[in-house]
């Protein structure tokens, strides 16, 4: 048996978070050192993964397989597709940043019970967190899967109820009252949905007598699985329930906005960039491999879902007020891409998504990482308390610049070839979604730049006059995130290679071939 | 005439003695209950011959012993295949020997062995006038508040008598889910409800309220027992006779021989139907099933919380056992009849449970009503009418019953100067001041809510599985909207445990005996195995998943 190199990608951090915890009160040093050492040794393997990975090859690689509860037919089922790999990696990359960026955001104020040791939670949750999320792209079986997609719930819920920025304009008393509504409203949610799926998930062994993804979608393949029509549609409706919760699609979005405002900058990168993957990436995996007729029923109103998200989502983020909210917009607005691109059933427009999952993760990490070290240097959120930041700190403000302009997808970074997929895969079968969705892309550049420009340009505001510059730490953090940017902008074939063949195979699940272009022949 | 003629004339010579038989009694096959009785028998001698200073300890040896011997009775006879090839019925058709019988056997002595513990805890109370007191009345007798009182407690009496009864209380249990006739059914139902009434009146703190909860759940069970008792004599008369096997035979209408003396009134269906109604809601009292559940909130808040604990758990065990058993041996032909009815009692249960649970703030009264959806759930399974459906609400119980105990063995630590500090709001900020009493209840409250990777979410996904497979998909739906309704409030706890700042004046967290700790760890390690690696327990289950009739 060879060396079981997915369960060691995602057992590490789960390890790390464990050893993380038990690390004593007073070494609180030492416990930051020890999950940041963990998340790169994460990333190392994760690369090994990408390494390992042919594209050409079969279409689940690094496979495992393992008995667990035999009376459920649940088997412990790893192995990865190209999409899979490339989030995996996005995910590895992301975490040492986020724990880099969120170094000193769980000090202690201070000392409560000697027992108290809220540092040592904080990282040990990012990394149980990364732990949840590796292994629910990995898992092939769909209860394996299930368990994790629920699970990761947990100590998201009490990264977010229990760090938040350290100065409030409320006082900490509203401010721990505000992040405990926020992450109740996360985990109910997101809890909701994932009861729903777990009625689904029933349905689905009751009709299929097993969890195995590879199994269920080569019997349907074959045809030795029929599903009545509607026993399909309303599996694929609980699925599809608790994945747009998560990935959030309006209208169940409502709770990311609240998550993001009140956690602290990484956590919110944890949620928006990592986390909410997941959402898409089932949407990817599972629905449409599981479901195929019924995700081609629900194609249109998916679509029109995709494309409100995309216009509201832009439309809430240019008036909004607080930093991290509008960020949370558009973020929904970002989403509904994604989602846009995976339902409009054409290769580019799911490489595009796929891509656009890698693209965002970053360019939200830039952008949202420096939000929070202005934040924390000014103790605000609020977009009307900056001014003149770029005479102050023309490194943070040029950071945030290049952060922003990532968001709105600017030619040269890597977005814009991911949106530009995205848009040209949905117009070839959806002609009319395909030009409303571009609006999309003219509100970002509102927000976006109507953002920088009233916080970094005009008179500088007293409070902001003193402002340091990024430190040493907060450029480890920013200057990776914007190289990767500017080269997957330019050079996107990597990626683009080791997604590729899985997105072809996805779209022959749901029997879809490209659309053929037509020229207008002259007559 | 001779003396002995004139006798003859106003008397009949009977048949020699030798003639009758004496009843065969498989003591073997019996030994689990003989021995949890005997012991309880050998706890009355105590009480009343070992000196008061070294009775405690003399009754908790009997009584770890009597349990523990007990359970390696269950476990012999498994192992020897009474749960399975060699499933039978003893005691001339008393009490049924078979899989489900021996697998909730096991369950209830492991319950009661760790409840047990928490009933034997004696640090957790300051000790009064030197002497280390437990969570039960220095005297029952005395009235609460009077001078009797004081000087019980001034002299360091301890209420060891708790320790018999909950051997009696065990005993009956036993006998509950593994009874193979309406009588044997009801003097069970008695023997392990008269010693938990008693139990219930006995805390050491807030006497009036317990004294009072005693009350409430003694009258409310005697009108459950009354209503038990006219069913099972209305079954008498439809069928004539108190054996499951008899019974199920003429409710099929396989049986041929009719009982002359009953030929008016065997085979009426008003009778089996008002009957088995009956015997149902005796049944649905104990589990605490909506409409019958009135009692839990009250009683579970007045009784000593190790009771409370002890009570949440085992009787639901042995309740649910003997329903399952009356349901899948006595009634499966009248499977149509009985089947919307518990279904709606199942949707009731479920969504009222849940939804109560929300405006609750006190913590035990919130685990009372979590505990009556839990009972929603367990139903779901019950009615799945098939194998996976009796395996699945055993483990389900299995699960659930070390859940429950740790539960409440947590609330009893979280203390303040007038003893237990039930009221949620004192819990706020107790993450901050004692992060590992908090998180093992967190654990707790996430397997009540279900959370993968527990044995809350293992068993309600069994009996879900098994209640789709039996058809009842929209049950399984209400299942899943209540278990999503339920969650929030157990999420609210933990936010308030964890994110709410802790109060100045907010009570302590007592350092507990080793007992308390084995009972609390021996919950967490159940509800982690069960959760994360639960094949084995699932198989044991499957393997006990037979009736015998």
């Amino acid at each position: 048996m060879s060396f079981p190199l997915l369960t060691a990608t995602a057992a590490l951090p789960a390890l790390g978070a464990v050893a993380t915890a038990a690390v004593p009160a007073a070494r609180r040093t030492a416990a930051k050192w020890l999950a940041l050492v963990v998340s790169l040794a994460t990333l190392a393997l994760a690369v090994t993964v990408l390494l390992r990975f042919d594209p050409d090859g079969d279409r689940y690689q690094l496979t495992e397989s393992h008995a667990w509860i035999k009376d459920f037919g649940v088997r412990y089922e790893l192995g990865v597709d190209g999409i899979a790999v490339a989030l995996i990696a996005l995910t590895a990359v992301l975490i040492p940043f986020i724990i880099l960026a969120g170094w000193h955001d769980a000090d202690p104020l201070e000392t409560g019970s000697r027992r108290w040791r809220p540092t040592q939670g904080f990282f040990a949750l990012i990394l149980a967190v990364e732990a949840m999320v590796i292994i629910s792209f990995e898992a092939t079986d769909v209860f394996l899967f299930y368990i994790f997609f629920e699970a990761m719930l947990i100590p998201m819920y009490f990264l977010i109820g229990g760090f938040g920025d350290r100065a409030h304009e409320h006082g900490e008393e509203t401010a721990a009252t505000q992040r405990s509504y926020a992450a109740v409203k996360f985990l109910l949610y997101n809890l909701a949905g994932g009861l729903i799926m777990l009625a689904a998930v029933i349905g689905l062994y009751v009709v299929a007598g097993n969890f195995s993804l590879t199994q269920i979608a080569e019997a349907r393949a074959d045809g030795s699985l029929q599903m009545a029509t509607s026993t399909e549609r309303w599996l694929f409706l609980g699925f599809f329930f608790a994945f747009a919760v998560k990935a959030p699609l309006w209208p169940l979005h409502t709770w990311l906005p609240n998550a993001m405002q009140e956690s602290t900058a990484p956590v919110a990168v944890l949620i928006t960039a990592v986390v909410d993957k997941v959402g898409t990436f089932a949407m990817l995996r599972f629905c449409l491999q599981l479901f195929p007729e019924a995700s081609t029923w629900a194609t249109p109103v998916i679509l029109v879902l995709a494309l409100i998200s995309i216009v509201y989502g832009a439309l809430l983020a240019v008036g909004q007020r607080d930093i991290k909210r509008l960020v949370a917009y558009a973020s929904i607005s970002h989403f509904g891409f994604i989602i846009m691109g995976i339902f409009a059933m054409t290769s580019q427009g799911q490489s595009g998504a796929t891509l656009y999952m890698v693209n965002h993760g970053i360019s939200t990490a830039a952008l949202m990482l420096v939000a929070g070290f202005l934040i924390s240097r000014r103790g605000s959120r609020l977009i009307a308390d900056y001014g003149g930041v770029q005479k102050v700190a023309p490194v943070l403000a040029g950071t945030f610049l290049i952060g922003g302009l990532a968001t709105l997808s600017l030619p040269g970074l890597a977005p814009f070839v991911s949106e530009f997929l995205v848009l040209v895969g949905t117009f070839a079968r959806y002609p009319v979604i395909g030009i409303i969705a571009t609006f999309g892309i003219v509100l970002a550049a509102l927000y976006t730049l109507v953002l920088y420009q009233r916080t970094m340009t005009g008179p500088v505001k007293p409070e902001v006059s003193a402002m340091p510059d990024l430190r040493v730490r907060e450029l480890v953090v920013v200057a990776p995130l914007i190289a990767l940017l500017i080269v997957l902008g330019v050079y996107p074939k990597p990626v683009t290679d080791i997604v590729n063949p899985a997105v072809q195979q996805t779209m022959s699940d749901v029997h879809k071939k490209d659309p053929k272009p037509e020229v207008e022949a002259a007559k | 005439m001779s003396a002995a003629a004139v006798h003859s004339l106003w008397t009949t010579a009977a048949d020699p003695i030798s003639k009758i038989d004496a009843p065969k009694i498989e003591y073997g096959q019996l030994s689990p209950t003989l021995i949890v009785i005997g012991a309880a028998l050998v706890g009355v001698l105590i009480e009343a011959f070992v000196p008061r200073r070294s009775r405690y300890y003399a009754q908790v040896f009997v009584s770890v012993v009597a349990l523990c011997a007990a359970f390696a009775a269950v476990v012999a006879l498994a192992a020897d295949g009474y749960g399975t090839t060699k499933a039978r019925i003893a005691a001339m058709g008393a009490l049924a020997v078979d899989g489900p019988a021996l697998f909730l056997q096991g369950t209830i002595l492991l319950a009661g062995l760790v409840g047990l513990f928490t009933f034997a805890e004696r640090r957790l109370d300051p000790a009064a006038h030197g002497n280390r007191v437990d969570s039960f009345a220095a005297q029952a007798a005395s009235v609460p508040g009077s001078d009797s009182e004081k000087a019980a407690v001034k002299a360091g009496f301890t209420t060891t008598e708790v320790f018999p009864l909950l051997l009696f209380a065990v005993g009956g249990m036993l006998m509950f889910p593994s009874a193979n006739d309406l009588l044997t059914l009801f003097v069970a139902l008695e023997v392990f409800s008269l010693p938990l009434y008693l139990l219930c009146a006995l805390a050491r703190r807030k006497r009036l309220m317990s004294q009072e909860a005693a009350v409430k759940y003694f009258l409310l069970g005697a009108f459950a027992s009354a209503f038990t008792l006219f069913g099972i004599a209305l079954l008498y008369g439809y069928a004539g006779s108190l054996s499951y096997g008899r019974i199920a035979q003429v409710v099929d209408g396989t049986a041929t021989d009719v009982d002359p003396a009953l030929a008016n009134t065997m085979g009426n269906d008003a009778l089996l139907l008002v009957g088995g109604a009956m015997l149902l809601m005796g049944l649905l009292f104990k589990v605490g099933a909506v409409p019958f559940h009135m009692w839990t909130p009250d009683v579970y808040q007045g009784a000593p919380t190790p009771v409370t604990g002890f009570m949440a758990a085992a009787t639901k065990v042995a309740a649910f056992g003997a329903l399952l058993r009356l349901l899948y041996v006595v009634l499966p032909g009248l499977r149509w009849d009985w089947r919307p009815v518990m279904w709606a009692v199942a949707i009731i249960t479920m969504l009222g449970g849940a939804i109560v649970a929300i405006t609750q703030t006190d913590i035990k009264r919130l685990l009372a009503y979590s505990s009556i959806a839990h009972a929603g759930f367990i139903l779901a399974g019950v009615i799945a009418t098939s194998k996976d459906g009796v395996s699945s609400v055993l483990f389900y119980l299995a699960g659930y019953s070390f859940v429950t105990i740790g539960a409440f063995a947590v609330v009893t630590l979280v203390r303040d100067a007038g003893g237990e500090a039930t009221h949620l709001s004192k819990w706020a900020g107790l993450g901050r001041r004692s992060p590992l009493v908090a998180a093992v209840f967190a654990v707790f409250l996430l397997a009540f809510a279900g959370i993968p990777l527990t044995s809350g979410f293992a068993g309600k996904f069994a009996v879900f599985k098994a209640a789709a497979d039996g058809g009842a998909v929209p049950l399984v739906v209400v299942g899943v909207i209540s278990s999503a309704i339920a969650a929030f409030f157990y999420i609210r706890v933990i936010v308030l445990m964890f994110f709410s700042e802790p109060r100045p004046e907010g009570p302590t967290v007592a350092v507990p005996s080793p007992l308390t700790m084995l009972a609390i760890g021996v919950g967490v390690a159940v509800t982690l195995v069960l959760g994360v690696a639960p094949q084995y327990f699932l198989d044991l289950a499957n393997q006990a998943g037979v009736f015998v009739r």
